[in-house]
C-alpha cells in the first residue's frame, strides 16, 4: 500500500522553523576574507541553494557549514547547535544530523558501493551486520543503485557515483543534505535525474537539503529558496525563490548571471 | 502517547495462530539496535502463522526502523506466515513505501563450476599465472628496455632534443639532495665493517690488513650496492609515484594527444639523471665509508698513517673503476625500473601504492641479478 501524504502541508508546516542559522559570518583563510557579514537561516524540509560564480565563496560556505572550516568570525547553528563551537561529543551528534555529497563523489574506491554506504553505520551504530546490509542496500533502492550494490566505485559512471554519494550521505538519516556542485560534469538528462531524486528525497524523507551550486536549470527545478554570493562584494547579493531572482532582481551581477546562463531559457519564458 | 527516547518491543502470543507484537518509543539507528536480536529471534521461533505488529506507540522510525519492519516481513515470508502492521504513522508508512526492499541482494558468487575446480587447484593455478605474468612482465620489460635504448642512443647523438633543464633538476633531487644519507650510510657501513673485524684480526696482529678488507669490500662490492639500493628506495619509488600520479590524472593520456612521447618527454630525463649521479654518490659513500673506517682504527691504536698506506697499496684502479662501472647498470635499472612501474600504473586509489611497491621490490631484485652477473663476468676477466 502507498501512502498518499500532503506533502505541500507538511513542507509548509515545517519550513518556518530554521534548522540552519548563519549569523554575521566572516570566512577566508588567515588574513585573507572571502566572504563577510553573511546572514541566513535555511528553514526545515526546504531545499536551499547557494549560488555562485566561480571563486565567489561557495564551497568556503560550505565548508563552514559542515565544520570543515572554522569561520573567521560569526556562528553557525546547525539544529541549535553552534557548530563553529561544538568540541568532542556534541560535535560529533552534530555530525550526525548532517550528511555530505561531495563533488567528486569522494567514495573509498577500495571499497564496494555497499561498504561505502555501511561504513558510517558499521563505525557508528551497535546495529547488527544484517540491519546494517539492509539500511544500506535500502538507501542505495532510494537512489536507484539497488542493482550496484556491488560494484567498485571505479566502475559507477559520473550520474551513478553521484547517487552512491548520496545514498552515504543518507546511511545516517540525516535532518539535512549538503550537496556540493551535484550537477557538475553530468550531461543535461542525467543531471536531471538526479533534481529528480533530490525533489523526491526531499519530498518523501523530508530531508532539509543545502545545495551549493552554479547550475541555474537545476536550481529553477528543485530550489525553494536561493542565496546568491559574488566574489567583488564577497558578500550575499540576493535572497529569494529561483523565480524571484529570474525575473525580479535589479542587481546586475544577478541580472547578468542569469541571463548568461540562462538566456535562452529566460527568452522561451518570457514568450 | 508515550513518548520515550528508547525503543521497546512486547510479544504477545494469542489464540488461533495469531501473535501480536508490539513496539514502542523510538526504532532509530542508535536504539533500533538494542531490539533488532532479540525482537526478531522471538519472532523466528514463534513461526506464527499470522503475526500483527502493533507500532502506534513508535514516536519516532528512521531508516533503522524501517529494516526491522521488513525484517519481520521477512521471517514471515520465510516460513509461509503473515504480518500486519497496525498503527503506524503515515508519515512512518510512507518512509518504509519508499526505502523498504523486497530482498537483499546477495554478492556476486566468485566462481562457476569450472572456475570452482580451479580456484581448488591453488598451488598450480597460482604457479600458472605467475608464469604468465611472469612472461608477460618479461615481454614488456624488454620491449621497454629497447625503445629506452634506443632513444637514449638517439638522445645522445641529437642533445638538443632532450630536456636538460628538467634533466638537472631530477639531478639535483636524485643526487645533491641525497648526498647527507649517503654519506652517513657509507660512514656507518665503514664503522661497522672495520669494527667487526679488528677485534678477530688483531688476535693473529694483523689489524692493519683491516684497512685492505674495508676498502676492496666499499670499491668492489659494498659502495655501488649500497648507494644503488639506497636510489632504488629513494628515487626509483619517487619515480615510480610521480609518473604513477600523473598516469592516474591523465597526464601521460595529455602528453601522448599532444604528440608528445612519454618516454622521450618523461623516462630519458630520469634514466640521465640517474646515470649521471650514481658515481658520484657512489664514490662519496666509498670515501665516507673509508673515513668511517680510519676512525675506528685510530681508535684502536693504529696510527692514521699506517691506515692511509694500506689504503694506498690496497686499493687499486682497477677495484674503482670496476666498481663504478656497476654503478651506470645500476642506475639505468633504479631509473628505468621505477618508471616503467610508474606508467605502468592501474586505476584506484591504491594503484600509485602498487606501483611504487613493486618499483622497489623488482627494482632491488633487478640489482642483485646484476650485481651476480658482474661478479662473474669480473671473475672471467680476471678483475
Amino acid at each position: 500500500m502507498r501512502l498518499q501524504i500532503n506533502h505541500q502541508k507538511l513542507k509548509g508546516q515545517m519550513a518556518d522553523e530554521p534548522i540552519i542559522e548563519v549569523k554575521d559570518l566572516v570566512a577566508g583563510y588567515e588574513d585573507t576574507v572571502i566572504l563577510q557579514d553573511i546572514n541566513f537561516e535555511v528553514r526545515r524540509g526546504e531545499v536551499f541553494a547557494v549560488l555562485g560564480g566561480s571563486g565567489s565563496g561557495k564551497t568556503t560556505l560550505l565548508k563552514n557549514m559542515i565544520g570543515l572550516q572554522k569561520p573567521l568570525r560569526g556562528v553557525i547553528l546547525i539544529d541549535g547547535t553552534d557548530v563553529v563551537a561544538a568540541e568532542g561529543e556534541e560535535r560529533l551528534r552534530v555530525l550526525k544530523k548532517i550528511g555530505v555529497a561531495y563533488q567528486s563523489g569522494a567514495l573509498f574506491g577500495s571499497m564496494s558501493v555497499l561498504t561505502n554506504v555501511a561504513l558510517p553505520l558499521e563505525e557508528f551504530t551497535d546495529l547488527p551486520r544484517r540491519a546494517i546490509d539492509m539500511i544500506a542496500q535500502m538507501k542505495l533502492k532510494a537512489v536507484g543503485l539497488q542493482g550496484a550494490a556491488y560494484k567498485m566505485p571505479s566502475e559507477l559512471s559520473g550520474g551513478m557515483r553521484k547517487r552512491a554519494a548520496i545514498a552515504r550521505a543518507l546511511a545516517m538519516d540525516p535532518k539535512i543534505l549538503f550537496l556540493d556542485e551535484p550537477s557538475a560534469g553530468l550531461d543535461p538528462i542525467t543531471s536531471a535525474q538526479l533534481d529528480e531524486l533530490i525533489l523526491q528525497l526531499s519530498r518523501d524523507l523530508q530531508i532539509t537539503f543545502v545545495i551549493v551550486t552554479h547550475e541555474l536549470p537545476s536550481i529553477l527545478t528543485v530550489a525553494d529558496r536561493v542565496i546568491m554570493v559574488d566574489k567583488d562584494a564577497r558578500t550575499v547579493i540576493a535572497t529569494g525563490t529561483p523565480q524571484e531572482l529570474r525575473d525580479q532582481s535589479a542587481n546586475p551581477v544577478v541580472r547578468r548571471f542569469f541571463n548568461r546562463q540562462l538566456g535562452r531559457d529566460v527568452r522561451i519564458d518570457n514568450g | 502517547m508515550e513518548d520515550t527516547d528508547k525503543a521497546a518491543f512486547d510479544f504477545r502470543p494469542g489464540d488461533h495462530g495469531q501473535a501480536r507484537l508490539i513496539l514502542k518509543g523510538r526504532l532509530d539507528r542508535d536504539t533500533t539496535a538494542s531490539i533488532w536480536r532479540d525482537s526478531t529471534q522471538v519472532v523466528r521461533q514463534a513461526r506464527i502463522p499470522r503475526l500483527v505488529v502493533q507500532a502506534g506507540e513508535v514516536v519516532y522510525c528512521d531508516g533503522a526502523g524501517v529494516a526491522l519492519l521488513a525484517e519481520y516481513k521477512h521471517i514471515q515470508r520465510e516460513h509461509g506466515g503473515q504480518i500486519e502492521i497496525q498503527g503506524l504513522r503515515p508519515q512512518f508508512e510512507q518512509l518504509m513505501a519508499v526505502l523498504e526492499i523486497d530482498h537483499l541482494v546477495a554478492p556476486p558468487k566468485p566462481a562457476g563450476t569450472i572456475t570452482s575446480f580451479i580456484r581448488h587447484a591453488g598451488f598450480v593455478l597460482n604457479l600458472g599465472q605467475w608464469t604468465a605474468g611472469f612472461v608477460r612482465s618479461m615481454g614488456t620489460e624488454t620491449s621497454f628496455t629497447g625503445e629506452v635504448f634506443a632513444k637514449l642512443l638517439k638522445a645522445l647523438t641529437h642533445p638538443r632534443g632532450l630536456r636538460w633543464k628538467e634533466t638537472l633538476i631530477i639531478a639535483e633531487k636524485a643526487g645533491a639532495n641525497a648526498v647527507a644519507i649517503t654519506g652517513l650510510l657509507g660512514f656507518l657501513i665503514g664503522t661497522i665493517l672495520a669494527f667487526q673485524t679488528v677485534a678477530a684480526m688483531r688476535q693473529f696482529g694483523a689489524e692493519v690488513f683491516v684497512a685492505d678488507l674495508v676498502v676492496i669490500v666499499l670499491f668492489r662490492e659494498l659502495g655501488p650496492l649500497i648507494t644503488a639500493v639506497l636510489l632504488t628506495s629513494r628515487t626509483g619509488s619517487a619515480f615510480a609515484a610521480e609518473l604513477g600520479t600523473m598516469k592516474v590524472n591523465e597526464e601521460i593520456d595529455a602528453l601522448t594527444t599532444m604528440g608528445l612521447d612519454p618516454v622521450q618527454f618523461l623516462v630519458l630525463p630520469r634514466i640521465i639523471a640517474v646515470i649521471g649521479v650514481i658515481p658520484l654518490l657512489t664514490m662519496f659513500n666509498m670515501l665516507m665509508g673509508l673515513v668511517g673506517c680510519g676512525l675506528v682504527m685510530v681508535s684502536w691504536d693504529i696510527p692514521g698513517a699506517i691506515f692511509m698506506d694500506r689504503i694506498r697499496y690496497a686499493a687499486t684502479l682497477t677495484d674503482l673503476f670496476g666498481g663504478l662501472a656497476k654503478t651506470f647498470v645500476f642506475g639505468a635499472l633504479v631509473a628505468g625500473i621505477g618508471c616503467l612501474r610508474g606508467l605502468q600504473t592501474g586505476v584506484g586509489p591504491t594503484a600509485v601504492g602498487d606501483s611504487t611497491t613493486r618499483a622497489v621490490v623488482s627494482g632491488l631484485i633487478a640489482i642483485i641479478v646484476a650485481d651476480g652477473v658482474f661478479a662473474v663476468v669480473y671473475y672471467f676477466l680476471g678483475i
